[in-house]
Parts: structure tokens; sequence; C-alpha cells
């Protein structure tokens, strides 16, 4: 019997070492590969569109002479379509959420859809682009609408709202509701003064997440004919119109060097304002951890 | 026995999880304004039987029950009693503290608010805050959040939050088995002052507190009750020799 020194590392320890913090590098380097290349990409995207960011480039409407043309009818489109979908998704998706988590009986049925909606998730854009078609804008007769469109859009991103509240709302510990219920709480304020304040950071990561998605598709916006060139704002919600993805595709689609370096700033746009949107979000997510 | 009056009264009552019965035809009287312990060892259906006092099984899916719990003379699972108002009446501690994540004030105001209980609500939050023995600690801090309290003070909160309802019966489940020694004892001799009011039905491992605090003792196991009877006669006398070899510590 050789006596063991505990404090004296083995090969076998040694090892075990090399091997975690050859894992802790790999990690770290596969992190700051991916961060480095969306830098390359903004970089990129910077360089060219910067020169183009002005008031004048905010506010004038799509033109055939580089130097005149603006983003005004897609920036005010986006806005439009945002808006639009999510007071028609939130509500809808957080509501279902609700249902299923505090409701709804665990059987087979509600499984049934529960996987469903986590399929349809995954469903391509376009496929959702198609269904607007036929339904919104054919079936329902409302046209090539900026109403069309994000009814279309509610349906794609609603899967991702309805999974992340879902979530959100189980992580409430149940000996929360408990407690509610012990004092003769309804479920409905059980819900209303306990689930949702508790769920609200997380709902609201899925809600930010689902409208970045609405903000950059392209795909079913062009499906239900959405316009690319448009010289007019919607004024309401069944007035025709047009997105910042589409008129950015529409200039990169062009031979001409200028419309390229156009589309880029247009992207700058896009993403500030899905920056504005998610630093909404850590804000309201920071005075709810604080409360 | 007979001179107490028993308010609430299991009645060969079983409970079964999906089929399984957690708790076989139990017959249980609570005196009024008496502390009864239910003592037995862990999944011996003693957690169950105190969850149907106020029906917080219903939250359990697949949950089934047979027999009769009779809160005075009412059937508390008669189709017409809505479970809400048994909680009005009879409330809950848990074993680990779960004060709600708002300030001290809102935690025990927050029952009698949506109940729309009348009365001046400042004066109903610190009548409870001084019965759970809370009110000097806290006073000065009212606004502050509840989660910023000690594990002691935030059950005897949670016991302060049950008083704040003006329940007739306080169900408490291991109050005490998150709790150091010195916490465990206050809330012992909070224990002896409520039953001046309350009538209190105490789960509990912890043999010494049953035999410390209660008057009355219920011992389960595998789901049966095997004796029931004053605290002293269960301590000292059982009638049954499984009682007597869970109260010495032979098993359990």
């Amino acid at each position: 019997m050789n006596k063991v020194n505990p404090l004296i590392v083995s090969d076998q320890l040694a090892r075990r070492q090399w091997l975690s913090r050859l894992f802790k590098h790999f990690c770290t380097g596969v992190t700051f590969l991916a961060v480095a290349i969306l830098g390359v990409l903004i970089f990129q995207v910077s360089v060219a569109g910067f020169g183009w960011l002005d008031w004048q480039f905010l506010t004038s409407f799509p033109s055939r002479f580089p130097e005149r043309a603006g983003i005004y009818s897609a920036l005010v489109g986006t806005l439009w379509l945002v808006t639009l979908t999510a007071s028609l998704a939130i509500p809808i998706g957080v509501l279902a959420a609700i249902y299923l988590e505090e409701y709804a009986p665990k059987n087979r049925f509600t499984a049934f859809i529960e996987v469903n909606i986590a399929n349809l998730a995954g469903v391509p854009s376009i496929v959702y682009g198609i269904l607007g078609l036929a339904v919104f804008v054919r079936f329902m007769g409302l046209e090539r609408s900026v109403l069309a469109g994000a009814m279309t859009m509610s349906l794609l991103v609603m899967p991702v709202i309805i999974i992340a509240a879902k979530e959100a709302i189980r992580a409430v510990p149940s000996s929360l509701r408990q407690a509610a219920f012990a004092v003769g709480a309804t479920r409905w304020q059980v819900v209303r003064h306990h689930v949702l304040p508790s769920a609200i950071p997380g709902i609201l990561t899925g809600v930010i997440l689902a409208l970045s998605r609405a903000i950059g598709e392209t795909a079913p916006l062009i499906m239900i004919g959405a316009l690319t060139y448009v010289a007019f704002v919607p004024e309401g919600p069944l007035d025709e119109f047009t997105a910042l993805p589409i008129q950015i595709f529409n200039w990169t689609a062009r031979p001409q060097e200028t419309f390229h370096e156009l589309a880029a700033g247009g992207i700058i746009v896009l993403l500030a304002i899905l920056l504005l949107m998610n630093a909404t979000a850590v804000y309201i997510r920071y005075r709810g951890s604080k409360r | 026995m007979t001179e107490y009056n028993s308010i609430l009264k299991a009645d060969a009552l079983t409970i079964a999880y999906a089929g399984a019965p957690a708790v076989r035809a139990v017959t249980l009287p609570i005196y009024e304004k008496k502390i009864t312990a239910i003592i037995g060892p862990s999944g011996c259906g003693k957690s169950t039987l105190l969850r149907s006092f106020n029906r917080m099984n219903d939250f359990v899916a697949d949950v089934s029950h047979e027999g009769q719990i009779r809160y005075r003379d009412q059937d508390l699972y008669a189709p017409e009693v809505d479970p809400v108002e048994v909680r009005l009446r009879i409330g809950m501690v848990f074993q680990k503290a779960n004060p709600f994540p708002k300030s001290i004030f809102r935690n025990v105001a927050w029952g009698p608010e949506i109940n729309g209980m009348d009365g001046d609500i400042n004066l109903r939050v610190e009548t409870a805050l001084r019965q759970a023995a809370l009110w000097d600690e806290v006073s000065s801090r009212l606004d502050d959040s509840a989660l910023n309290l000690s594990g002691g003070q935030q059950q005897r909160l949670c016991i302060a939050r049950a008083l704040a309802m003006e329940p007739e019966v306080i169900l408490m489940d291991e109050p005490c088995s998150a709790l150091d020694p010195v916490s465990t004892a206050h809330i012992e001799d909070l224990l002896f002052e409520l039953k001046e009011k309350f009538t209190i039905v105490i789960v509990t491992h912890n043999m010494q507190q049953a035999a410390r605090v209660s008057d009355f003792t219920a011992f389960m196991e595998m789901g049966h009750l095997v004796e029931y009877g004053e605290t002293d006669q269960v301590f000292t006398r059982p009638t049954e020799t499984r009682t007597e070899e869970y109260v010495t510590g032979r098993f359990g």
C-alpha cells in the first residue's frame, strides 16, 4: 500500500482539468467568432450606408434618383405593420398561454394543441404568406392592405409569443399561487395580481423576439403583394403599404451601386428600430426586477 | 373528549391520487380553539389530509374523495360549496414561507382587499402583524419588500397574512421545518397565544414539537389514522404499539 498524498494532483485529475479548460476556451472562442461575424456585417453595412443617413433619407419617398430617394413610406409602413401586429398577436398569444397554463385541463387534446403550436413556430414564413394571400387578401377581401399584412404577420409570430409566455407563466412558482389561493383568491385574482406580474419579464422577451421577427420578415409580405414602389404613406389599416425589408430588397436587386448603399442605409434604420425595441424590453425587465 | 366542540370533522375520509389512496378511511374530529397535531412518517398522508380541510387538493390533477369533511354542519365537498369561501374561513400556512414578492404591508393587506372586507385596512394589517408577533420588528418598514425578511420573519408574515382574513381555523403544514431553533421557538410561543382565538391544525415531523404545543395528537401511518387522542395520552400511554414505537423514536 503506498500512501496517497491528497494534495498532489494525480495524472488522471490533471487530464480532467485540462479537458475542463479546453472546453472553456472552446466556448469562449465560438462566442467571439459569432460576435465577430456580426461585427463585420455591421461594419460593412455602416461603411456603405452611413453616408446616406440624414433627415432627407428618412423623410423622402423612394425615387429613381438615388440622391432624392428615401425610406419614408417604408418606415411608416413598418411602424404600422409592427403596431398592428403587436396589438393583434400579443393579446391573443398571451391569453392563449394563460389558458393553456392556468385553465386548460392536462389531457391528450391540450397536449395535441401544445405540440402543434410548437410545430407552427417552425413553419416557413412563405407558407404563412400563402395562407394570408388566400384568407385575408382574397377571401376576406382586405386587398393588399397593411391590415392583411399585419394579420399574416400575427399568425407567423403568435406561436413564438405563446411558447415564450407559457414558459414564463410556468416558471412562476406554484407556492406563490397556493399562497394567493389560501387567502381566498379566485383564479382570475391569482393570475392578475401574482402570475402575470411575475411572468411579465419572460413574456416580454418572447414578445420582443416575435416582433423583431415580424419587422425583418420579407417573404410573406411579398407573397401577399405589399408594394415595392410606394409614394404615399398608409393613413388607415386598409391602405396599401410597403415595409423596410421590402424596400431594402428592392434596392439591393438593382444594378446601380448607389442603390446598394441606400439599402445599407435602410438596414441601419431597421437595426436601430430593433435595438430600440430591445432596449425598451431591457428597461421594463430592469424595472420589474427592482420591484 | 365529548366536552369539546368539534369545528371540523373528517368522516370515513379516503383521498386518492390517480386511484392510489393516500388517506384511507380517516375519521378525525378537530376541536375548536385547540391545537391538533398530525404526526407520522413521510408519505403517511398527513399533508394530504390537512390540505383537504381547505380544499387545496382541488389543484391536484386526478384527485378523488370519498367520505366527508364537515365544517360545523356543512359538507365541505358538497357541490354547492365554493372552495374560495372555504379558504376564507380556513386559512393556511405552508411548509416553506411563501410571501408575495411585494411589500410587507401588501402581503397582509392583499387578502382582505380582494375579498372586499371592510374596516380600516391599516388597523387590520397592524392587528394581524401584532397577533403574529411581528409588528415590533417591521412597523417602521412596512413598505420594504417581504423578501428582505429573515426566514423566521417571513413565516410569521405568512401567519399574519392568514390571520388578517380572520379565519376560524388555521392549517399549518410543517411551518417550522425550514427554520432554525430560535425562530421555531418563536412560532411555538405564538401558537399558544393564537389558540385563544383560533383553531389550529398543525402537521409536523417534529414529535417534540407536537408534544410541546398540541392539545390533541393524531398519528398516521400509510394513510391510516393509527391513533388519536389527547396529546398527553398519545405520548405517555399510547394504546397502539405502532404509536409507541413511533413516539419513542424506534422508527420513522
